[in-house]
């Protein structure tokens, strides 16, 4: 026997569900076919934050994004974790009753979070356009560096005895362990599948499909952005199920540089940067901070996001699959919820209470 | 001769010569630092390193190479 589980992929969920099972005292291998973060962990802005469209998105953001928070003492400076809080924006006065309810819903599970008026908001954020009607303050959201924050984890899981292989391919899962390209065989009691939205090409008929996304990068503007600011059509652009959208989120990086996105495409293979994209997104930012306009932008990248038709992730058992756990279709909150999913990866091997009620996040849900 | 002000002081300066050649005329050799912390001046002076970005009248990341100056300008340098 090789291990006692092969996690399959080190981007951040492989990583957080390594850390997590090797914390329970179990041998773990991890396999990539690639480098270490090189999917949508390595594209990704680092966002962790707390969503509350139903309780089962808001439970696995709740519980992860505190417990990130937990572990902020024990994080390397590297991790560039910053806890500069969330600001949602109402771009329209009618967007007003629809952040004071999502403010009352955070207030009565104890999560903080106040409203800012007009003039609140431009003082929290004064490159804001003048004039917008208020905002949705989460004091305890907070970013960090993605990649950065995969490769602590993978770390701590070879500090406990964990072996992280890259540039080997898994072509079959079985019931024993896995078959890799080369043809050579690793045995475990247990493979988990962190794969995102490659998952398909080894497990089919699974409903987790790429989605694109979009960000720019720009040079360093020191205060130029303080917090991660949304507009409130986020949440449109991220749960609609359009083929192409694009909504307002910037946030500021240690270095005084400002990562500007969103976009999401649903229907796009190619990961080449779309100018047409890029140029609507930016825009949108341009609508709610003009200044911008004035910023000079370094670099624009792309990412695939692993998306499921209900936005939440697929974690657990597989049927028809012996010893084979799900833990991917983390879509577009990966960096955030990697911890709960990785928490609920290792209590059903170790067979431990859960974190979280795992049932909203079953694999055979779909 | 124009005159500009290059971190705080006032310098005089053919017509027509541009930012990095007036920087360059003040005695300054170090235009900004790296996200290091180290120093960094003109290198390519076709707009194309962005190695000699200074701020202009206010406005960061302006390279330096590539503009000409004008009466009044304030120019300033990383520490």
């Amino acid at each position: 026997m090789t291990a006692d589980v092969i996690v399959i992929g080190a981007g951040i969920v492989g990583a957080a569900c390594a850390d997590a099972l090797t914390q329970g005292g179990l041998r773990v291998v991890v396999i990539e076919p690639s480098l270490a973060v090189s999917g949508a962990t390595g594209a990704g802005m680092g966002h962790l934050l707390i969503l509350d469209e139903n309780e089962a998105e808001f439970s696995i953001t709740r519980y992860s994004r505190d417990r990130w928070n937990q572990m902020a003492m024990e994080m390397p400076s590297s991790l560039e974790y910053e806890r500069c809080g969330t600001i949602w924006i109402a771009a329209v006065p009618e967007e007003l009753p629809l952040l004071k309810q999502r403010c009352a819903f955070l207030q009565s599970r104890q999560v903080r979070a106040e409203i800012l008026d007009s003039q609140q908001l431009a003082e929290a954020e004064p490159n804001l356009r003048p004039g917008l009607p208020g905002g949705l303050f989460i004091p305890d959201d907070a970013i960090l560096y993605p990649p950065a924050a995969a490769g602590w984890l993978l770390k701590r899981a070879e500090q406990r005895g964990a072996a992280v292989l890259t540039g080997k391919r898994v072509t079959h899962i079985q019931a024993w362990g896995v078959e890799l390209e080369d043809g050579s065989r690793l045995e475990a009691h247990h493979v988990v599948c962190a794969t995102g939205m490659w998952t398909p090409q080894l497990i089919g008929g699974l409903p987790i499909q790429p989605r694109k996304g979009h960000l720019v990068i720009t040079d360093r503007y020191p205060g130029f952005v303080r917090h991660a600011v949304m507009e409130l059509g986020y949440l449109k652009s991220a749960h609609g199920r359009e083929s192409e959208s694009v909504a307002f989120n910037v946030q500021p990086r240690k270095t005084g540089q400002v990562l500007i996105g969103s976009s999401r495409q649903f229907g796009v293979t190619d990961a080449r940067p779309e100018s047409r994209i890029i140029s609507s997104m930016v825009q949108r930012a341009i609508d709610f901070m003009p200044r911008i306009a004035q910023l000079s932008a370094l670099r624009a990248w792309t990412g695939f996001r692993a998306a499921t038709p209900d936005r939440l992730p697929m974690v657990g058992p597989v049927a028809n699959r012996p010893n084979c756990l799900l833990c991917a279709g983390h879509e577009g909150i990966g960096i955030t919820t990697c911890l709960a999913s990785a928490g609920l990866v290792s209590a059903f091997i170790l067979g431990d209470r859960p974190p979280l009620d795992p049932k909203p996040y079953a694999v055979e849900r779909f | 001769m124009i005159e500009i002000r290059v971190n705080g002081k006032t310098l005089k300066v053919p017509e027509g010569v541009s930012v990095a050649a007036a920087i360059a005329l003040s005695g300054h050799d170090r235009f900004r630092r790296s996200v290091a912390g180290q120093p960094r001046g003109p290198l390519c002076g076709i707009g194309v390193c962005f190695e000699c970005r200074v701020t202009v009248d206010g406005e960061p990341h302006v390279r330096s190479c590539q503009l000409l100056c004008w009466p009044g300008m304030e120019v300033c340098t990383d520490d």
